[in-house]
């Protein structure tokens, strides 16, 4: 049901922009304001999300540690694990945006025979996510030789080694290859595990069959259906400096590409796609594990009257000494 | 807001790297580096190999196809559509006409980032002196 929903949605929007640009010739619309009102939507979006996650008050320190915290001098500290200082924390984030470190610590529970509850490493979703988003990132930065003149020479770069193979002409990209996989493999594995399936929703599939769909007609452009990239180059110069061209002739499979990727940017502040700058704002991640080295204050408490045992011992002295007690300060 | 210092500089960071290309244009640009391609100007070859449109699209694959040919199965004759023979060379047939490379491939080649390794065992004739 999710899966379908989520499969006839991206489906619908694809035969939208085959009407749209084919039929009813709005070239305009969806090559132009579609997606300058969807780099707003994202824009706006996610600095709107940023903005009322700062609101969200975060008194105490609460990091997630799996390491040592740091202690008495002579017991070995986990200075990324369990982060004590500003530096220790940048260590970890950064482990944790590029690398994707807790992915890497899934566990996996299985019931074998004996009866016996076996827990074991299970790396395969950390693997197919860092391919995924490593070649995310490598595909949109290539997409810089369309977005920038002259192209910059990491452009070049990325390209070359992209390319290193050298198979066929055009030549083949790994990370198409590779994006195609990871994709692949994270949508099976939330069909093939009834347990994952179970609590996989349409908000699951819908970026899963969005993103396969942005891949797929990107390689469907580059070494099939080909379209005039020296017009889209120009459309994409265009839309960046504020003026906006149609040139004619582009071919349908990148308007439908664009669009895609302009429903995905626009959903984007509204999904669980908000995990790119949600990861930099998690408290459990951001935060020195120092609660026991700084005293952390709640902004919010009220002050409250307290009475010291000094000041009781002052106030009862004389009561006190009367009837036995004995007292601190004579 | 709580650490507004933070979120200002990610919000900042967050803004410039998405603008980027915006950005790149307006202090780089050069909007008029369009490619300008010159045609041949051949009395005697009016015809290409195959329609504007495919060579557009697919020259890199024909080119592809007629290396294999020429240098893995020896066969060196292209017929086109309507009949006429050429042979399967990039220097002898497609420089024949198309003989600035400078004018015409890398014209869209360096507009797109495109860097074929053809030039890397072919030698565009002009630029190359005979001795």
């Amino acid at each position: 049901m999710n899966i379908l929903f989520s499969f006839f949605a991206v489906l619908i929007i694809i035969l939208a922009v085959i009407i749209g640009v084919e039929t009813a010739q709005l070239e305009f619309l969806f090559g132009v304001i579609i997606p300058y009102a969807a780099i707003a939507t994202f824009i706006l979006g996610i600095i709107y999300r940023i903005l009322k996650w700062a609101k969200s008050p975060v008194p105490f320190r609460i990091p997630t540690v799996t390491g040592q915290e740091k202690s008495l001098s002579w017991i070995k500290s986990n200075k990324l694990d369990s982060p004590n200082s500003t530096l220790g924390v940048i260590g970890r984030m950064a482990l944790e945006v590029l690398l994707f470190r807790s992915l890497f610590r899934n566990t996996k529970t299985q019931l074998k025979d004996g009866p016996a509850l076996v827990y074991g490493s299970s790396k395969y979703l950390w693997l197919g996510a860092l391919v995924f988003h490593w070649s995310f990132l490598i595909i949109v930065l290539r997409h810089f030789r369309y977005f920038a003149e002259p192209i910059p020479s990491f452009v070049i770069f990325l390209q070359n080694y992209d390319g290193l193979f050298q198979i066929g002409l055009p030549i083949l990209y790994v990370t198409d290859v590779l994006i195609l996989a990871a994709l692949t493999f994270l949508f099976l594995r939330r069909i093939t595990d009834p347990k994952l399936k179970y609590i996989s929703l349409s908000s699951d599939y819908f970026p899963l069959f969005l993103i396969i769909s942005i891949a797929v007609t990107g390689i469907l452009m580059r070494y099939f259906a080909k379209v005039d990239i020296v017009s889209v180059k120009e459309l994409a110069i265009g839309l960046f400096s504020f003026n906006p061209v149609i040139p004619n002739g582009i071919g349908i499979m990148f308007y439908i590409h664009l669009f895609l990727v302009s429903v995905l940017i626009a959903y984007f502040p509204f999904s669980k796609l908000l995990h790119m700058p949600g990861v930099f704002l998690s408290p459990t991640r951001n935060l020195a594990n120092n609660s026991r080295m700084k005293r952390h204050i709640n902004p919010w408490n009220k002050p409250v009257r307290i009475h010291t045992y000094e000041e009781y011992e002052d106030e009862f002295r004389d009561k006190m000494k009367a009837a036995g007690i004995p007292v601190e300060k004579e | 807001m709580y650490d507004s210092g933070k979120i200002l500089i990610g919000i900042i960071v967050f803004l410039i790297l998405f603008t980027s290309p915006t950005w790149y244009d307006l202090v780089f640009g050069t909007p008029a580096t369009k490619p300008n391609l010159v045609l041949p100007n051949k009395a005697d070859q009016k015809e290409c190999v195959m329609t504007t449109e495919y060579m557009r699209d697919n020259h890199m694959e024909l080119l592809n196809i007629w290396r294999d040919d020429a240098v893995r199965k020896g066969d060196r004759i292209f017929t086109t559509a309507s009949g006429k023979e050429f042979e399967m060379s990039l220097t002898k047939t497609c420089l024949n006409c198309h003989s600035n490379k400078a004018e015409f491939c890398d014209q869209c080649h360096n507009y797109l980032g495109v860097s074929p390794y053809c030039w890397d065992c072919h030698v565009d004739p002009k630029t190359v002196e005979i001795k």
